[in-house]
């Protein structure tokens, strides 16, 4: 069976929208050959094809091709046997002759009469056909459906090119390639007509059209045109050419080049020939802080940071070309990117100098001038807020026992918007904080001071730390509860996929320093601390709840049910739910754990089916020796030890003891009804397992525990 | 005679002659820089007003771009208050409109086998104009040259057919050709007779450092938001009179409809586009001077977006009963595309 291979030719894509084209397109083409049977064994035996199967399957991209190559394509669709319904028997026959009705169906279906069947539904008998559809070629299925796959192609930003706006795309298609073994498919798109021709590496190789004889050749081909196609083995080579190019540097011990996965993947997707060039500095500008000189490499010139072996930066960097370089070119090149870099320096150096004339400590008058929301005034206004909000949270962490420098937060919070106002922050927005933060330093200010305004956008992603130092934590805390809590009381809470102002993000980063940082800090002190009013407070309890079941899931790979049963007794301290459902996560391997969990389930259903509400009387004592006294005197025992626990947050211990209960569990559903007639007895037994339920549920709300299986 | 600027990089004009050269050859316009403050060269109504409505034209222009808040006071080799771009303007694109930047290039004496380029995307916005396209930053040895853009949108209207937008900043370019650090010490020009070269500060030094002072020091400042406000004014009665003058209806019922036809011919579109570039620049100015708070930046700035989006809506109406009532058209090149 011949292999299909399908390539789009076009002006430069950029770079962060390739690898997800490069993955539709494939899926699209297979789950069009399998939609139309193209796909699986030889013509003859045909088993059906499994859709999900992608094995089969290759892609490949520059930024100038997208290409996907499909192994094994049928170049028939086999005929296909239909069984069709007509109407029913008793309407076809009318004394056993066939009436209008089954003439009309068998010339419909194309069988005579006499070979019509007659089959059973639900709904009586009625007459079948046996018909083939032929099956189509696949040269003709390609030509028809491939166009509006590619059509179909989701692209963050597109544009129309031709006139008369025929068709979007991400930019304009120049070439198509289509073959099917050695056959071109016909097919059209964006008024380009494929044929076998491609195009090389656009200077190494030139204009000269490259005609691609069969699918397998492709990769062979493209290579030696200057193309390598093959996205990973790009990246291999960009890797292995950045190892080479660092150990070339000479004088340097233990040089490496700084690993940046996010920027091995951007250059990958900037060139169809990769090679790397080293280039270096004037070691004078080594005295500007590591995070400017590493942003302005690797933000804007896409370099490569070198280090030594203590992890010190190098005054080299490495730049990825897309073009092979020679003793003729290179110096050339090197030249023209040390000029650029050289010019970049020199900018932020005069930026950072210019900055430090006014310092951040008289920058504060200026936040009044720069707006943090329109209905929420300056920054000036919010840092004030924020400082009087950080003030309520030291006093709550202090209450619970952290050692805080109070005045540090404050003095960080009075700053920490302020290198919003600086040249530098103006020219590089991605290090606001961390510039104020090493203004700070150098401006003589308390190392706990610079630290927290360094760390304030910490975490930025699920990839971050948290900020190193409570100070920081509390900084970062206050700083976003009073965005969300007057974004929310604005009504601008997220909705579905909106969310514009990233309150989740903000959220998230919340829940996991209340978590992670040693702060005695719960999500109420918080609420309380920012919200007025229980309505706004409801509010943002329910988007917290949304954050922290996403943080149990995704950031400690809870399971749903696990988060559903710690979640359930209340969140109180994050530190204390995350070692709840820890302790809870472990215990599920254990069956007598799983047994309590499944009596508990019994247990709150024998409870709502009984409306019953505990009243709070006579709490009865059972005669020991009966199943009901030796549930409670057992009762009575593990929660004294889960008492114990609880205070040292030995959740493991606590879990372990309540599975102990077990087999008086077990034992009073065995022997005892406890709907009993006799509303006292009733009363009383529902009222031991209310107890058992409240009491045994403040770590858990064992119920929601999946025990089925 | 053999000359002694052989084998130097081009000098600063070489580089615009070249360039100019090159796409007159390719059958463009060579259009003079328009003689008034504009912050880049799509503010120019050459391509601002010319891309919208479906007649095709092939332009080209050194624009000088004005930039009251980049201005350094000729003291920072690489920012200026005024930088030189070489637009062009093509529309629609031809197929081969990379190609033929490419070869623009080694017109001008590149030859990328010895260079590393690529195309970056850069997306270009211009929301004052209501203006956006696609396209592509183009950096040859780690240096942005060339912002190369496909219109989409202009005046808040899409376009059909689209415009293929190739900005080249000169000075960069320049430098770049002349290996230098500082855009002042480009070569301006090289007398082809005794060699005696003419160096970019020697031309401009002066102009950035006393623009850079007015821009930033000097300015008065009432008689700014004064000026922003007539022009305005004049710019948004223009406006307010073109509803009357281009109402397709009123012409097709006008009892004098040769006159009325011809009021709506000659109304001033592109006086009263003049009236906004001049409410731009003044409102860069103001910026400049820091003279905007922020709380006033997002209301004047609405303000001028409404005149120049205004513009371009009478514009792109005018020319489109002009061509409705077969009226003589105004002096606007119609070329076929360069293939």
């Amino acid at each position: 069976m011949p292999d299909l291979l399908f390539e789009i030719g076009l002006e430069e894509v950029p770079a962060r929208m390739i690898a997800s084209a490069q993955a539709e397109l494939l899926r699209r083409v297979q789950a069009l050959l399998a939609r139309e049977q193209l796909l699986g064994g030889s013509d003859a035996e045909m088993p059906a094809p499994d859709p999900t199967d992608r094995s089969n399957g290759l892609s490949y991209s520059t930024p100038r091709r997208l290409a996907v190559l499909v192994q094994g394509v049928r170049a028939q669709q086999p005929d296909i046997t239909e069984e069709i319904t007509g109407p029913a028997v008793k309407i076809a026959f009318k004394d056993g002759k066939p009436t209008a009705a089954a003439e009309a169906f068998a010339r419909k279906s194309g069988v005579p009469v006499a070979d019509l069947k007659t089959i059973t539904t639900p709904k009586g008998e009625y007459l079948a056909a046996a018909t083939v559809r032929k099956g189509r070629s696949a040269m003709e299925l390609l030509a028809a459906e491939l166009p509006r796959e590619v059509a179909a192609l989701y692209w963050a930003k597109n544009m129309y090119w031709r006139p008369g706006k025929p068709e979007r795309f991400v930019r304009p298609v120049l070439w198509l390639l289509c073959l099917l073994g050695e056959e071109i498919v016909p097919m059209e798109f964006a008024g380009r007509r494929a044929g076998r021709v491609t195009y090389g590496h656009r200077v190494l190789h030139g204009e000269a059209p490259i005609a691609i004889r069969e699918p397998a050749s492709y990769v062979s081909q493209m290579e030696s045109a200057f193309v390598v196609v093959d996205v990973e083995a790009r990246r291999q080579k960009i890797r292995k050419a950045l190892d080479r190019a660092t150990r070339a540097i000479p004088a340097i011990v233990g040089a490496r080049w700084r690993e940046d996965e996010a920027l091995v993947d951007a250059v990958t997707h900037l060139c169809e020939w990769p090679d790397v060039l080293t280039g270096s500095f004037e070691p004078a500008y080594l005295a500007l802080p590591e995070e400017v000189l590493v942003t302005v490499m690797r933000d804007h010139q896409k370099y490569f940071a070198v280090e030594d072996g203590d992890g010190k930066l190098a005054a080299h960097f490495l730049a990825v070309t897309n073009i092979a370089l020679t003793v003729e070119n290179a110096p050339i090149i090197r030249q023209g990117n040390e000029r650029v870099l050289r010019a970049r320096f020199n900018d932020a150096r005069f930026f950072w100098e210019f900055d430090q004339r006014i310092p951040l400590v008289d920058r504060v008058a200026l936040l009044e001038n720069v707006t943090f929301q329109k209905d929420l005034g300056s920054y000036a206004k919010k840092s004030e807020r924020v400082r009087a909000l950080a003030a309520v949270l030291i006093e709550a962490a202090k209450a619970g026992g952290a050692a805080l420098d109070a005045t540090a937060v404050d003095q960080a919070a009075l700053l920490a918007k302020t290198d919003l106002t600086t040249e530098l922050v103006k020219e590089f927005t991605e290090l606001q904080g961390i510039i104020g933060g090493l203004y700070a330093a150098s401006q003589g200010l308390s190392s706990s001071v610079a630290d927290a305004i360094y760390d304030q956008y910490l975490p930025a992603s699920a990839g971050d730390a948290i900020p190193r130092s409570a100070e920081g934590c509390i900084l970062g805390l206050a700083d976003r509860m009073d965005t969300i809590a007057n974004m929310f009381a604005l009504g601008m809470e997220p909705s579905g996929s909106k969310d514009p102002f990233a309150l989740r993000r903000a959220g998230n980063a919340i829940v996991r320093i209340l978590a992670e940082a040693n702060l005695w800090l719960g999500l109420n002190d918080l609420l309380t601390a920012s919200a007025p009013g229980e309505e706004l407070r409801a509010r943002l309890l329910a988007f917290f709840m949304e954050r922290v079941e996403f943080y149990l899931r995704e950031g400690r790979g809870q399971a749903y049910d696990v988060v559903q049963a710690v979640m359930a007794p209340g969140v109180g301290s994050l530190r204390d739910l995350c070692a709840r459902s820890q302790a809870v996560s472990e215990a599920r391997g254990s069956e007598d754990f799983l047994a309590v969990s499944a009596a508990f389930k019994r247990m709150k259903n024998i409870l709502a089916q009984a409306e019953f509400a505990p009243s709070g009387g006579t709490i009865l004592a059972f005669p020991k020796g009966t199943p009901e006294g030796d549930l409670q005197i057992k009762y009575g025992e593990v929660l004294s030890i889960v008492g114990r626990c609880r205070e040292s947050q030995d959740y493991r211990k606590a879990l372990e003891v309540i599975a102990t209960i077990r087999p008086q569990v077990d034992a009073f559903f065995e022997k005892v009804m406890v709907m009993d007639p006799n509303p006292e007895i009733r009363e009383g037994r529902l009222l031991l397992l209310a107890m058992i339920v409240g009491g045994l549920g403040t770590i858990a709300d064992f119920s929601k525990i999946v025990t089925a299986g | 005679m053999p000359s002694v600027v052989a084998n130097h990089p081009l000098t600063f004009q070489e580089l615009l002659f070249a360039l100019q050269r090159f796409w007159s050859e390719h059958g463009c316009v060579l259009q003079q820089p328009y003689d008034l403050e504009v912050g880049a060269g799509t503010m120019s109504p050459d391509t601002f007003l010319r891309v919208l409505g479906p007649e095709p034209i092939h332009i080209a222009y050194a624009q000088p771009s004005r930039r009251p808040a980049d201005g350094r006071y000729g003291e920072n080799p690489n920012r200026l208050f005024r930088h030189t771009q070489l637009q062009v303007i093509l529309k629609p694109p031809p197929e081969n409109v990379q190609d033929l930047y490419l070869q623009s290039l080694e017109a001008i004496g590149i030859d990328l086998a010895q260079h590393d380029i690529k195309f970056e995307e850069d997306n270009w916005e211009w929301p004052v104009g209501g203006a956006w396209g696609v396209g592509w930053q183009v950096m040859l040895d780690g240096q942005e040259i060339t912002q190369f853009t496909y219109f989409q949108q202009c005046g808040g209207m899409d376009l059909d057919p689209i415009s293929g937008e190739i900005t080249y900043g000169l000075e960069r370019i320049a430098q770049f050709l002349q290996d230098l650090d500082s855009i002042y010490d480009i070569v301006w020009l090289r007398d082809p007779a005794s060699g005696r070269e003419l160096t970019y500060g020697q031309v401009r030094l002066y102009e950035e450092q006393q623009f850079s002072a007015y821009s930033f020091d000097y300015a008065d400042i009432p008689s700014l938001w004064q000026h922003l406000n007539l022009y305005e004014a004049e710019c948004k009665a223009l406006l307010e009179r073109a509803g009357t003058t281009l109402d397709e209806k009123k012409l097709a019922a006008s009892e004098n409809p040769r006159g009325d036809r011809l009021a709506a011919l000659r109304f001033p579109t592109l006086g009263a586009y003049e009236l906004a570039l001049k409410c731009s620049h003044a409102f860069n100015l103001l910026d400049a001077r820091g003279a905007i708070s922020v709380t006033e930046r997002v209301g004047v700035m609405a303000r001028i977006r409404n005149l120049i989006v205004g513009v371009a809506r009478i514009y792109a109406e005018q020319q489109r009963l002009n061509r409705a009532f077969e009226a003589p058209t105004p002096a606007q090149p119609e070329l076929e595309p360069a293939r």
